[in-house]
């Protein structure tokens, strides 16, 4: 099994309580699998406790990559939050430590 | 054709300073853009300059002039910034005393005024967007409200010979796309030029950020150089084509993997990124590296721009109290763990009160919560507390209980830090165009 952080990176961004993550393959290769195994269900239950709300998914193939918009995700919003990292800037680390089914003959590309 | 290079000298208020220097000495541009005013922070120097009306702008507007305008003046490079802040007729005033104390004569400044829409946001009841309620629900708690200005009125100054643009609220991709309509004369319903425009902008903003900072992971992006890191230059053509690069021989790296990375960062729907000027689609970008820091980016488009502008509305909404103390070696998180409880125990016996709390343990849960720690023990764990309150007074108590943990908590406690400080949030609404006036008003210097 690996991690998604074997085959992409990713960047977060904020807007009031909205997130966004980006999931971006080392290789164009691997978007198919990206598609197919981070879904906006799988993000969504990877944060449950912290994304209160809608996950939504878009894609763009044309840079091999997925971005998700969270919803509720910011304790209140980036101004008025209490958690240490208000931002949710460390959302995106997280997301990379999602597991990651890869065919067996699989190579990692860039990483 | 013609090609443009502008700079991006500021990615936020606090950046670096000496990149800029670099990019206005040795980068070949003709404009160097600051993006300094992130979303929270007009409402504070709407506060600033309730207390002096000669204030109100960027703290570091100053030492950011100061640094840039001799080899800016050297190599007729104009400058737009956002640097304005709550108040750019004062940093308009305040650019021009530097420049004359640094000996720079004939230099035309103009402010961009008229993004303050208060009054407007007073008279209408308008739903937040972004999280839940209206502009009623925050009642007279709201201290100000600035509208996204687009580019027109930076590209009007500059098309009246303006050197320097300074500007409140604004896009922060239309203080690119200003220099662009300057330069080539772009129509303002020509959507597709004004999408690509944007995505340039959008990609240069953030400054660092495209050129390999805030992207290393070591072992998987590794990057050389995040000490002396270059700030981006954007080659910008007159149909809109776009080369991504950096000074030579500066730190970091343009590649494919910085450009993609820095195309998502806060875009919501890509098909549909919100702007004044335009709804740029960043649905079908490519990137593609054509030289060593070089990268192609094309495929940006657009669509007609929205009949609303968007609305930062900034609100007191009470303080927060925080405190923390650290804990090392054998035993960390339970005796962590154990001040936690000492500390939730004594605000309930001293009652103090606040409608929402955090009992966080840094280095196990403050971050992601507990579901997904690894659940290995840390050497060292810091237990922090933060609570919201109505008053600051309230708000104190938070960090002094904390602090109590040096003598009256759990073996080892060291480290503590307290702070108590009042909030300004922001909201945001959209506003009908036709409701607000920007205006532009010059200085020489």
């Amino acid at each position: 099994m690996a991690k998604l952080r074997d085959i992409a990176h990713s960047r977060t961004g904020d807007k009031g309580n909205i997130s966004n993550i980006s999931v971006i393959a080392f290789d164009a290769r691997h978007y198919p699998l990206l598609c197919e195994q981070v879904t906006a269900a799988r993000v969504k239950a990877h944060f449950e406790g912290i994304v209160f709300g809608e996950v939504v998914r878009y894609e763009l193939p044309n840079i091999a990559a997925l971005n998700f918009v969270l919803d509720q995700a910011l304790g209140g919003g980036v101004t008025r939050s209490l958690a240490l990292d208000a931002h949710g800037k460390s959302l995106s680390s997280a997301l990379l430590d999602l597991e990651i089914e890869l065919p067996p003959d699989h190579d990692r590309g860039a990483a | 054709m013609r090609t443009i290079r502008i700079g991006s000298g500021a990615g936020y208020s606090g950046d670096r300073i000496e990149p800029a220097v670099e990019l206005a000495e040795k980068g070949g541009i003709q404009y160097l853009v600051f993006e300094c005013l992130g979303e929270r922070t007009v409402a504070l120097a709407q506060r600033a300059r309730l207390k002096n009306p000669d204030d109100g702008f960027d703290p570091l507007l100053e030492a950011r002039m100061r640094a840039v305008l001799p080899a800016c003046a050297k190599n007729g490079i104009k400058i737009v910034t956002n640097m304005g802040a709550a108040n750019p007729w004062a940093a308009v005033r305040k650019t021009a005393q530097i420049a004359a104390s640094l000996g720079l004569s004939r230099l035309k400044i103009a402010a961009v005024m008229g993004d303050d829409v208060l009054d407007a946001c007073k008279q209408h009841d308008l739903p937040l967007i972004e999280i839940d309620g209206t502009l009623k629900t925050l009642g007279n708690r709201i201290v100000s409200a600035n509208a996204y200005l687009g580019a027109e009125p930076m590209a009007a100054a500059l098309k009246a010979g303006a050197d320097i643009v300074i500007t409140g609220r604004a896009s922060d991709p239309a203080l690119f796309l200003a220099p662009m309509i300057d330069a080539f004369n772009w129509p303002m319903d020509d959507w597709n030029l004004l999408g690509r425009g944007t995505v340039a902008g959008h990609l240069l903003e953030c400054a660092g950020q495209v050129t390999g900072g805030y992207f290393a992971d070591p072992g998987f992006k590794d990057v050389a150089g995040l000490a002396r890191l270059g700030f981006p230059i954007g080659e910008v053509s007159e149909d809109g084509g776009l080369v991504i690069t950096k000074v030579a021989g500066s730190g970091g790296e343009v590649s494919a993997r910085t450009c993609k990375e820095q195309l998502l960062y806060e875009v919501h729907d890509p098909a549909r990124y919100m702007q004044p000027d335009v709804v740029a689609d960043f649905s079908q970008v490519s990137v593609e590296e054509i030289g060593p820091d070089r990268v192609r980016v094309s495929g940006g488009r657009g669509q007609p721009r929205p009949d609303t502008l968007k609305i930062s509305v900034g609100y007191v909404d009470g303080y927060i109290g925080e405190g923390q103390m650290s804990y090392a070696g054998p035993g960390a998180e339970a005796r962590a763990r154990l001040a936690l409880e000492i500390v939730r125990e004594r605000l309930k016996l001293t009652k103090v009160e606040a409608s929402e709390w955090r009992f966080d343990l840094i280095g196990i849960d403050a971050l992601h919560g507990t579901q997904r720690s690894q659940g290995s023990a840390p050497y060292e764990v810091r237990v922090r507390v933060a609570g919201r309150t109505d008053t600051l007074k309230e708000a104190v108590r938070i960090g002094d209980e904390v602090e109590t943990l040096y003598t009256n908590g759990p073996a080892g406690g060291g480290g503590a830090f307290k702070s108590a400080r009042d909030i300004v949030a922001v909201a945001s609404v959209l506003l009908p165009r036709d409701l607000v006036a920007p205006q532009v008003r010059f200085v020489e210097a």
